[in-house]
């Protein structure tokens, strides 16, 4: 390239005038069988990538991704449950030594011990050698690492109780009236403090959706109350609406 | 016609040599696979950006329909998934390519380790890409509020309740993620804010300093 005095540019620019042919470069002189990365290799990525993204595809459409009923935080009974790839930090909480008096060893000392390691490598681990067993405590330590969180998972998934899991989040279907006057009613009873807004119960109350009782059995429980949640006399109102009420309820089931 | 077009705004920017510098560079013989079958571990790192490129792609039309209010959130997610056309795809590939991303990451973590790549002078490019990792775990953890479904909002609960424990920090951490005492709206519209707006961003700068650094250095040689 021209360099010094005598150079031209593109009008009052910095973009020199003298044009640079557009040739790729040569790597006959470099080591081994080199080839270019643009166009040779990135068309082999390429195909790679496609064949990636047809699995990838199928995963997406076999399996479709989970959605669970809308957040509800008054359901106290539900059990939580992290994203896979955070599980073996919180199965490391499950653990006496790492919880409770002890518990800032397993959310600050093992989890920063082990992530600062990860962050320094470069610096603890200095030597010259890159063969694993040439340097056998930085390959001894990341297998130790990669055999805990693989146990700590493994532990995680075995103790979770699945078969909960599956029906706690459920999205329950149901489309009512809810102009009609039983759930009018049902709404300014006490009954829509237990059994919630969508009659699909809550923290202290069954769902009302598909009891399959009759609308009699529903009002003999609503004067008599059924044990051990639900109190005796919790209908207060005529013989008229309970009626309404009942007949409401038994006609509810799920879609 | 290409050609003309291509050298009119080469005559004026010069930009051969910047797209040169991007493309223009040798892949040795020991990572191509074509040559020898076992550099295929090579591959990781290239997988963890094409997913990262689905991620952003497939995050930018799922906001699209995505409300992030508690009143809207679940009932927008519900109606992406069941009503609109491809919705369940778009949502399917930005929920299992946010588990994919991090095994490919993983994997790629694991070659550069095994290999002792991350040795002199690499130090720095290794940190680089374990921040990416945090990251992208906080964009893992961020992500999985916003569907506002059961699983999200007790996950969350039970994630901030564990930072709470660290001394100091967590209480401004809860304060930072959480916008107040519960996990409410204001920590819906934050997680997003994170979700799409910080980490991202954070990404974007680490991962362009990731390729910098490996276009400057080259890769690492044969072991």
């Amino acid at each position: 390239m021209h360099r010094g005095k005598g150079m031209k540019f593109v009008g009052d620019s910095r973009v020199p005038a003298e044009r640079n042919p557009n040739i790729p470069k040569d790597y006959s002189e470099f080591p081994g069988k080199t080839e270019a990365f643009w166009p040779n290799f990135l068309l082999k990525e390429w195909m790679v990538g496609a064949v990636f993204l047809i699995g990838y595809l199928i995963l997406t459409i076999v399996h479709e991704s989970p959605l669970e009923k809308k957040a509800d935080p008054t359901d106290a009974g539900y059990i939580p449950l992290p994203d896979w790839y955070f599980l073996f930090l919180y199965q490391l909480l499950k653990y006496k030594y790492a919880a409770g008096d002890y518990v800032l060893i397993g959310t600050v000392i093992i989890p920063g011990l082990a992530f600062g390691a990860l962050m320094l490598a470069p610096f603890l681990d200095k030597g010259l050698e890159r063969r694993p067993s040439k340097r056998p405590i930085a390959t001894g330590l990341m297998l130790l690492g990669l055999i805990s969180v693989t146990y700590l998972t493994w532990e995680s998934v075995v103790t979770h109780d699945w078969e909960k899991a599956k029906t706690q989040g459920k999205i329950v279907d149901v489309s009512f009236d809810e102009n009609d006057p039983g759930y009018k009613i049902y709404q300014k009873q006490s009954c829509v403090g237990c059994h919630g807004n969508t009659l699909t119960g809550g923290a202290s109350g069954p769902s009302l959706i598909g009891t399959g009782l009759k609308p009699e059995e529903i009002m003999k429980i609503a004067k008599e109350g059924k044990p051990p949640g639900m109190p005796p006399n919790a209908f207060k109102g005529s013989d008229d609406e309970l009626k309404q009420l009942a007949e409401f309820i038994s006609k509810l089931e799920q879609k | 016609m290409l050609q003309k077009i291509y050298d009119w705004v080469d005559e004026r920017l010069d930009i051969t040599p910047l797209w040169r510098d991007v493309a223009d560079h040798e892949v040795p013989e020991h990572v191509n696979p074509a040559h020898h079958f076992s550099a295929f571990v090579y591959c990781f790192g290239g997988l963890t950006f094409f997913i990262t490129v689905i991620q952003i792609l497939s995050g930018m039309f799922l906001t699209m329909y995505y409300v992030p209010d508690i009143v809207n959130a679940w009932e927008s997610v519900y109606y992406l998934q069941n009503e609109v056309a491809f919705g369940v795809i778009v949502r399917g590939m930005h929920h299992w390519g946010a588990s994919l991303v991090i095994v490919m990451m993983f994997l790629h973590t694991l070659r550069v380790f095994f290999q002792g790549a991350y040795k002199k002078p690499r130090e720095l490019n290794w940190v680089v890409g374990v921040l990416i990792f945090f990251v992208m775990l906080g964009l893992g953890f961020t992500g999985y509020l916003l569907p506002w479904d059961m699983k999200a909002l007790f996950a969350t609960k039970v994630g901030i309740e564990i930072a709470m424990t660290i001394p100091v920090v967590g209480p401004i951490a809860k304060t930072f993620l959480a916008g107040g005492e519960i996990i409410g709206a204001q920590t819906l519209t934050r997680f997003f804010a994170i979700h799409v707006f910080f980490l991202p961003a954070a990404l974007l700068g680490l991962m362009g300093a990731h390729f910098l650094m490996i276009r400057k250095q080259g890769i690492s040689g044969p072991l």
